[in-house]
């Protein structure tokens, strides 16, 4: 239904022999909100920075609604940037960073005016226009900034980990407010985060990065319920991740004990991982369920429990809402249809790394 | 209780003493430079008639005149090409930027005799004339360091998004340039000018080694007066020039009181 708008083809992009990004090749739609996601490191804001023009690939394209934009500067590309560190120009007023671009574009002094009040309604920040932007707080500056950006009517907006500055209860109100204003100025979104929850809240496509590649582009639903690889299932929210043989279509096992599954096709006696999220294991009664271990740490967590139960030598994390005491022993049960399999990696660049976000 | 009262007596007079050997100096000068009688040990009674034929000396109006032109074209010439090198130094790799600010710290602590010597001999070098074109030369090089400590913290920790960000918003290089990164370091800017004009106006060596015959400033005027016998207009005109240079040096500190507040506040 969307058209195509942005086309990042085949780029690869070194610094100081470095390889940030290898033939990275990526297709954004028109109208679509989507999230690069990853740890540091991993080329998300290098890409940002690429379709921005503050960086040009080493190869590569930059396609825009059709056209090379490759090497057009900065100054001539129909979008905007909302900066992590929100980049205000300290010296002017909250209506003339608004004013900037406008200005530059030589528009009338009624339309400026018009434009600067509508923004600041849209933000939520009705009658700010004659504040000094040095006393504003961390959220009322990020607000400024996104002002500053969509006044000038891009036909997208990039954000650079927008949020990353503000504490949890703004970061979570401001991404109802994204969402809200996205869909009003029904323009495209395309945001850089390292956070997972804010990715999955927010998105209508994430694309995961590590070291330069994409590891797996979809809904934020695909992402979280059938990752592709062990670096997603791990990146994305909590997750038992484990070795795995895979018996036969329907059928893997998990250190010698045996649970149906879905997936099929991935060979009969093949290595595979797979991951199981900790609200899909279920705790039932010693003996009632596939395996049984014994309970070795409870945390409450707010909405949920977590408990670590230990099978075998293997620890597995379930989150339920009725606490195990620690000690107890416990059958563990997993839906065949909550069993995840995946390849293992085929090249280490794909390897779950560690991180520390 | 007895020791700390005491030792606060020392500490007083202690600071006491270095104020005076400091300033008993200048504190003469400005007292001769009012007493009537030519003679130095003997004091005539109060007059202001020393300002007043030092205001009425042609050679002196000329040499003031010098003097301030000298400051002005220097020190702006000098903040131009200050703040160029620190736009230009700040984006070296951190080895190179390390050795770029060591070499233009060293004219700051280097003799004044032998930047002097060296300058001179350079222009003869060259067979480049003697005069008010040699002054100002010199004048901007050992001006250019004095921009650059002022300019270069603030450049530095100037966030690199605000350039970007008005490319960002459409606007041309030297555009986003004037319109946002140069009234953010502006602060520095003036400070780092106005130390190089008080530099400038307060320097006698370099100068009296560049000058040649026939131009003067204020100080080599000073100097040569005083080589030929006692003229207390020179008393008055040091004075003065002590005064301008402490009236300069307070506006800078001023300028760069209310620039760390402002770096506080972002």
């Amino acid at each position: 239904m969307n058209n195509e708008l942005i086309h990042l083809s085949h780029i690869s992009k070194s610094f100081d022999d470095k390889v940030i990004l290898d033939d990275l090749d990526l297709v954004i739609h028109e109208n679509e909100f989507v999230t690069l996601l990853g740890p540091s490191g991993c080329g998300k804001t290098t890409t940002l920075r690429i379709i921005a023009g503050f960086e040009t690939p080493d190869r590569g394209s930059v396609i825009f609604d059709g056209k090379d934009i490759t090497q057009l500067p900065p100054n001539k590309r129909q979008l905007n940037t909302v900066f992590q560190n929100y980049a205000l120009f300290t010296h002017m007023n909250v209506a003339d960073n608004i004013a900037f671009g406008l200005r530059i574009r030589k528009q009338s002094k009624s339309y400026i005016e018009d434009k600067i009040a509508y923004a600041l309604k849209l933000v939520g920040l009705e009658g700010y226009e004659k504040r000094s932007v040095s006393r504003l707080s961390g959220g009322q500056q990020q607000r400024v900034a996104i002002a500053r950006a969509i006044v000038n009517e891009p036909r997208v907006l990039l954000l650079d980990e927008p949020l990353g500055a503000l504490d949890l209860k703004l970061r979570q109100d401001m991404q109802y407010e994204l969402i809200r204003m996205k869909n009003e100025l029904s323009i495209t979104f395309i945001y850089v985060t390292h956070d997972q929850q804010e990715a999955l809240t927010m998105s209508d496509k994430i694309v995961v990065m590590n070291q330069g590649y994409i590891q797996q582009m979809g809904t934020p639903e695909e992402i979280y319920n059938e990752p592709e690889n062990a670096f997603v299932a791990d990146f994305i929210g909590d997750s038992n991740l484990f070795p795995a043989v895979f018996l036969r279509d329907g059928l893997i096992s998990v250190d010698g004990a045996e649970f149906p599954c879905v997936d099929k096709g991935f060979g009969e006696g093949r290595a595979v991982d797979i991951v199981i999220r900790p609200e899909d294991v279920e705790l039932v009664e010693a003996g009632e369920g596939t395996v049984t271990g014994e309970v070795t740490d409870l945390i409450f967590k707010g909405v949920y429990y977590e408990m670590c139960v230990d099978v075998a030598g293997r620890e597995w994390v379930a989150h339920s809402t009725r606490p195990c005491p620690v000690g107890d022993k416990v059958g563990i049960r997993v839906d065949p249809f909550n069993i995840q399999v995946m390849n293992k990696p085929a090249s280490e660049d794909e390897e779950a790394v560690p991180t520390n976000e | 209780m007895r020791n700390h009262v005491r030792f606060k007596g020392i500490k007083k007079l202690y600071i006491a003493l270095i104020f005076i050997f400091m300033y008993a100096p200048i504190a003469m000068l400005i007292v001769q430079s009012f007493n009537k009688s030519k003679s130095r040990g003997h004091w005539g009674g109060f007059t202001l008639s020393w300002y007043r034929s030092l205001f009425t000396n042609a050679d002196i109006g000329q040499a003031f005149v010098n003097t301030i032109l000298l400051a002005l074209l220097s020190s702006v010439i000098a903040v131009v090409l200050g703040t160029m090198a620190c736009i230009c130094m700040s984006r070296m790799r951190k080895t190179p930027r390390t050795v770029m600010t060591g070499i233009t710290n060293i004219p700051m602590l280097n003799a004044d005799i032998v930047t002097g010597v060296s300058f001179m001999l350079l222009f003869l070098t060259l067979r480049i004339q003697f005069g008010f074109g040699t002054i100002l030369l010199a004048h901007i090089t050992f001006n250019i360091p004095y921009v650059i400590l002022s300019v270069m913290p603030r450049y530095r920790e100037l966030n690199p998004h605000i350039y970007e960000a008005a490319l960002d918003l459409g606007a041309s290089p030297v555009y986003a340039f004037f319109k946002t990164v140069l009234p953010e370091i502006m602060p520095s800017i003036l400070s780092g000018g106005l130390m190089a004009f008080t530099m400038s106006i307060d320097d006698f060596i370099i100068t009296h080694f560049t000058a040649g015959a026939g131009v003067h400033t204020l100080s080599t005027k000073i100097y040569s007066e005083v080589k030929l016998g006692i003229k207390p207009e020179m008393y008055a005109l040091s004075a003065m020039i002590f005064l301008s240079v402490l009236v300069l040096l307070t506006l800078v500190q001023r300028g760069s009181n209310m620039l760390g507040v402002g770096g506080k506040e972002d």
